[in-house]
């Protein structure tokens, strides 16, 4: 599946591209197959997020995983302070990074 | 002079000028082609153009315009300097990707008019002008640097 | 230490002003990203992987106690709790939100703090000797000289958009603690016919193509070293490469038209501006000297100290080096817990750094490029408490340039441009020697997480590269590099490894160093002088 995601403009946060708006949780993203070039050239031209740009995840049980670990650290966090990432409190969110 | 005069260049472009004096009516040359002919007053540089190839004709030029291609290609603020330093009084311009925010710094290496591809704000240009009291170092401009002050 | 009058006040003032404008306009879509990042950039703020990354300068590394509790206040109030401290000196945050930047800069403004030209293709932060003003090998205190270059350099109307960064070192000594000869433009303080004077250097980097400098000036004295710089700069300007940003660095112009060719265009246009009115009057480098004569020491101050603590013993042997006045000494507090994150502060830490340098160290404190933070004058009577209250915060490490002092980027956990993580291969670093690093002696590690090398691991005596391998983490090792000035860049060994291989081929190295090693040698010593196949074969077999 293909996955359009980018950077907050004003907060900077990571954000994910649900179909209707942005979320900062990657289990919410959708999907954006073809329609991907179109919807990152209206939302830059939004400005409310930067840079945003498409990239490769699987369907999984816990939702998209990206297939790039580069990704997967930015839909989670840094890998060495778990307790500054989206699942402090899961034991299981750094075996989905890596 | 703090703000810039609004002109018409002779292509039709809009000029940010802070001379008072007539917009020089000569179309610019390439340097080539000026280092070429005998009579031209008016001279473009390309980002590229070695500035100092202009020195021993200084005298009978008008108006250099000088090309910045992208905003982020710094050459022509040397090739501006370089120009001032060696006595020339004419128009020195900055011509193409030239925005707001690089006004300031291009006032400072000796450019007095402005042509840029995009339109910018007076308002904002006024306000980015009148922000830094005094500068650090001297440039080409009559800004006194702040060493001296301390100094005298 | 430089203290802000007026006019240099007024000058970071308006600037926050600038930078403010500027970030409403690209909040309100006036400015689009493109337009935006340079000016961003020049304000030290990043884009990276979670958030905005803003890098605070710490001029030459230099800050006192009320600085740093802003550093403490900064990392608490608008980010997470922390900070982390670079290889130039700097600190940097890792979570800030762009509208949030400007009231972050006016607020560092008030303790003459700023973001300035800490990223950008512009002229950087000014880096020295941490070891400065306390030293006794240094010819004079170098950070004069860095003060005046960064007035020079800040806001400099014809160097704000170099084909590339511009990275300048000054040091005063024979001994280089600031990697100066890795730097574009080096500057090393030195006294000819009792005159000081500098010898100038040009052309070093790390990066995708690790050069060294070479030296251009054999000597220049203080009032001409500004039209001598500019002259530098201007050649560089005019004829840096601009068509590919991986060979835009003044390292690859002088490596094309050659040394001599770089030395002739620069003597050229130094001779067209040295009379023009460009350099400040001498005056003015002895009004910033006067403010770094030093403090006022204890000349009483004994000169013993009581080493029955073992733990204590082990503390003062390795973190504290001699102080050119008696009864003083020059700690050095290890940001490198083992397990840690290299160079990473909490909040905490940082006021406890500012408290011990108000109470002991003449409020004065500095940041390394090794990522760690020395106390330059503290009296040996105290050293005792210090060392308790930095134990008590985990900041009592003893392992000044063992193999746990390890510099490294923060690599894939938080840099956009990163290949692989640096981080965990520093904890497990770490964690595999900590019982051997003081048997296995002086061996400064280096990581970076790519190409750009943050890390400075061309310059370490074993040095590591992450690199992406088919979407995998993969790392390479490089062996014999040093920043001092023995100066050599690492060679790589052969095929790079996974996390734990690499950890693995590093235990083969160190272990057949120490079978091989001669008398007192330290590891690149043993490296240098048997080359690089012992080492081979005991990592590929």
């Amino acid at each position: 599946m293909k996955l359009l995601t980018g950077n907050d403009l004003a907060t900077g946060d990571v954000v994910w591209w649900t179909g209707r708006e942005w979320s900062r949780h990657i289990e919410d993203a959708v999907d954006v197959g073809a329609q991907g070039e179109a919807i990152l050239r209206a939302e830059e031209g939004a400005r409310r997020v930067n840079v945003p740009y498409l990239i490769d995840a699987e369907a999984t049980e816990q939702g998209p995983r990206p297939a790039h670990i580069k990704d997967r650290i930015r839909a989670l966090g840094p890998t060495v302070r778990p307790d500054l990432t989206l699942k402090p409190a899961d034991a299981d969110a750094g075996a989905w990074v890596i | 002079m703090v703000d810039p005069i609004t002109a018409n260049g002779n292509a039709g472009e809009t000029l940010l000028r802070f001379r008072d004096d007539v917009v020089h009516d000569e179309p610019a040359v390439t340097l080539d082609a000026f280092l070429g002919q005998t009579n031209a007053t008016a001279v473009r540089l390309e980002a590229g153009d070695d500035a100092r190839a202009l020195l021993p004709h200084l005298g009978q030029i008008a108006l250099v315009e000088i090309s910045f291609p992208t905003f982020r290609d710094g050459r022509g603020y040397s090739a501006a300097r370089i120009l001032r330093e060696a006595g020339f009084e004419g128009e020195l311009r900055a011509a193409g990707d030239v925005l707001v925010d690089q006004i300031p710094h291009m006032r400072r290496c000796g450019f007095d008019s402005f042509a840029p591809e995009k339109p910018v704000d007076a308002a904002t240009l006024t306000k980015l002008l009148a922000l830094y009291p005094q500068p650090y170092q001297k440039a080409a401009d009559a800004r006194v640097p702040v060493w001296k002050l301390r100094h005298g | 230490m430089y203290v802000y009058d007026e006019y240099d006040q007024s000058i970071v003032d308006a600037r926050v002003e600038e930078f403010r404008d500027q970030v409403e306009r690209r909040l309100s879509g006036a400015m689009t990203e493109d337009q935006f990042k340079p000016l961003r950039l020049m304000n030290g703020l990043y884009l990276q992987l979670h958030a905005y990354m803003l890098r605070v300068a710490v001029p030459y590394g230099t800050l006192d106690s009320r600085q740093m509790r802003m550093l403490g206040h900064i990392a608490r109030r608008y980010d997470r709790g922390y900070g982390h401290f670079t290889t130039r000196q700097n600190i940097q945050y890792n979570w800030i939100k762009l509208a949030d930047a400007p009231d972050i800069l006016s607020e560092l403004a008030t303790v003459q703090m700023h973001a300035i030209q800490t990223s950008g293709n512009c002229i950087r932060n000014i880096s020295s000797d941490q070891f400065a003003g306390a030293a006794a090998d240094e010819v004079a205190d170098p950070r004069p000289w860095a003060e005046l270059i960064r007035q020079w350099s800040t806001f400099h109307p014809e160097f704000t958009y170099l084909p590339r960064k511009f990275k300048i070192a000054v040091i005063a000594a024979e001994e280089d603690r600031a990697a100066m000869r890795l730097h574009d433009i080096g500057i090393q303080l030195l006294e000819r016919d009792g005159v000081l004077g500098a010898k100038i250097f040009v052309g070093g980097g790390m990066g995708r193509t690790p050069m060294i400098a070479h030296e251009v000036k054999d000597f220049i004295t203080a009032d001409h070293l500004m039209s001598y710089l500019e002259a530098c700069l201007r050649v560089y300007n005019r004829y840096g490469r601009r068509d590919n940003i991986y060979k835009a660095r003044i390292k690859i112009l002088l490596h094309e038209i050659g040394v001599e060719a770089y030395r002739e265009q620069v003597e050229a246009e130094f001779a067209a501006i040295r009379d023009l009115g460009i350099d400040p009057p001498v005056a003015e480098l002895a009004r910033i000297t006067a403010m770094f004569e030093g403090p006022d020491f204890d000349k009483d101050a004994p000169d013993t100290v009581d080493r029955s603590d073992p733990d204590y013993a082990v503390w003062l042997d390795q973190n504290v080096a001699a102080h050119k006045q008696p009864g003083h000494a020059i700690v050095t507090i290890s940001l490198k817990p083992i397990g840690g994150i290299p160079g990473d502060a909490s909040a905490d830490q940082i006021e406890l750094m500012a408290d011990l340098a108000e109470r002991y160290g003449h409020d004065e404190l500095r940041v390394t490029h090794a990522q760690n933070i020395v106390l330059p004058h503290v009296r040996k009577a105290d050293l005792y408490a210090i060392w308790t209250a930095l134990r008590d915060a985990g900041l009592a490490e003893a392992n000044l340039d063992l193999i746990s002092d390890i510099i490294a980027c923060p690599g894939l956990d938080y840099c956009s441009l990163a290949n692989a993580r640096s981080i965990p291969l520093a904890q497990k670093i770490g964690e595999r020697f900590a019982g051997r690093q003081r048997e296995l002696g002086e061996l400064k590690l280096k990581i970076s997480g790519c190409i750009n090398a943050c890390g400075h691991h061309h310059a370490g005596h074993i040095g590591i590269l992450g690199v992406d391998k088919k979407g995998t983490e993969n790392y390479q090792l490089l062996l014999g590099g040093s920043g001092a000035e023995d100066v050599s860049l690492g060679k790589i060994t052969g095929p790079g490894f996974d996390e734990d291989g690499v950890v693995d081929a590093i235990e083969r190295v160190t272990d057949r160093y120490l079978s091989l090693r001669e008398a007192d040698e330290r590891f690149l010593d043993t490296y240098r002088r048997v080359g690089m196949q012992p080492f081979k074969e005991a990592i590929y077999g």
